[in-house]
């Protein structure tokens, strides 16, 4: 075919797209996916039984931000690494700098117990359940945002995947926090961040596969 | 100064690339297809000298690149340089067919030192095949999987139900708006 004759093709078949078309999409999958996450928690594992009480605790709050903020994050880079040539900006360093927050916090937690009383700060009394949860409270979250990211055109494939990951992990750990009954940032800064690394790692490697076009 | 010229010169095709091409997304066809024609000439001076050692591939990856252009035009965020997001998808396409010319030479390598009086018949074939391509790939999912795998290669609506996650009517339906839409497509290009 010659190279007229396509442009023509493509020319006559173009139509307009409306403005904001394709963020509309991903916003769509990605409450769409965190839907599905909080619809999973809710049937499976339900809130924390003593969650009006939680409310009142200052600590609850802090967890809620620290999640909230890497979802918020999470998601918002992987709308920008689905785009070509689009820079990802300060997302990297955002996320390095809450998680440096909630280590700090867990520092002074640390610091004020005696060195016997630690290593319980640290696995709480779920750590053996915490990061598969978020694991797989994640599914529903990657599987919507994958769909999402595959319609646009990331070119950095694992790095696609690997944010996919992250910000699925992320959101998965923020619908958990509602169920889970730890509050200890010793705890959240270890188990947590292993619960969202599972989904990162698996996302980075099925990127080249996922998203190639 | 011949960089500032340069750079002025490159600020120029920013614009104008930039001015056609969210004209053209907002639905206005004569800017579209300017678009198209000054994108074309664009990626033929950024590929040429990546494709220097096959000057023979030139006109096919452009086509690949226009395609690719236009169908993920949704993808171009107006806040970002137009010129960035071009090379980037150019680059990309660029790789695919370096990975798929490489299979293409190991499975033809045996062949190549033959005289084959079919040489010609089967170069038309194979630009026929290529033409296809790119009009199917021009299809929604929903009519282009079902031909693909129907039509091209041999499989059962009942497989290609199964490959797809669509039921079989809706792969039948598929493969029957599909093949209309192809056959438009043909009309209207010749």
């Amino acid at each position: 075919m010659k190279t007229d004759a396509l442009i023509d093709m493509l020319a006559n078949s173009a139509g307009a797209i409306e403005p904001g078309f394709a963020l509309r999409r991903f916003a769509i999958a990605a409450a769409i996916g965190t839907g599905g996450a909080a619809l999973l928690m809710a049937t499976i594992l339900g809130p924390r039984h003593d969650f009006a009480y939680a409310v009142r605790l200052p600590m609850f709050w802090v967890k809620l931000a620290f999640v909230a903020s890497l979802a918020g994050l999470g998601t918002i880079g992987a709308w920008r690494v689905s785009m070509p040539a689009r820079p990802i900006g300060s997302i990297p360093r955002a996320i390095v700098a809450v998680v440096a927050g909630i280590w700090l916090i867990a520092a002074f937690a640390l610091a004020q117990h005696a060195p016997h009383g630690r290593i319980a700060l640290v696995l709480g009394s779920t750590w053996t359940s915490c990061p598969w949860l978020i694991a797989g409270l994640s599914v529903p979250v990657f599987v919507a945002l994958a769909w999402a990211m595959k319609g646009m055109a990331p070119t950095r494939l694992r790095r696609a995947g690997a944010m996919a990951g992250f910000a699925s992990g992320a959101v998965a750990a923020f619908v958990y926090s509602i169920h889970c009954p730890e509050l200890g940032a010793p705890f959240l800064g270890t188990w947590y961040l292993a619960g969202i690394a599972v989904p990162a790692a698996v996302g980075t490697l099925l990127g080249e596969r996922l998203f190639r076009w | 100064m011949v960089r500032t010229a340069r750079q002025a010169r490159l600020d120029a095709t920013e614009a104008g690339l930039r001015d056609l091409l969210v004209a053209g997304v907002a639905g206005d066809e004569s800017a579209y297809r300017a678009f198209l024609v000054a994108l074309a000439a664009h990626l033929r001076r950024f590929l040429r000298p990546r494709l220097a050692s096959r000057p023979d591939d030139l006109e096919d990856l452009v086509q690949e690149c226009l395609l690719a252009v236009h169908n993920k035009r949704h993808t171009y965020d107006a806040s970002q340089p137009v010129t960035a997001w071009i090379h980037a998808i150019a680059r990309y396409r660029f790789i695919d067919h370096l990975r798929r010319r490489e299979g293409r030479e190991i499975a033809t390598d045996d062949l190549d030192d033959e005289v084959d009086p079919g040489a010609a018949a089967a170069h038309e074939a194979a630009d026929a095949r290529r033409d296809l391509a790119k009009l199917l790939g021009l299809l929604p999912d929903r009519q282009r999987l079902p031909i693909v795998h129907v039509k091209i290669e041999g499989r059962t609506v009942a497989e290609a139900a199964d490959l797809t996650g669509m039921s079989s009517a809706a792969v039948k339906v598929g493969i029957h708006r599909g093949l209309k839409a192809l056959a438009a497509m043909i009309r209207t290009r010749g």
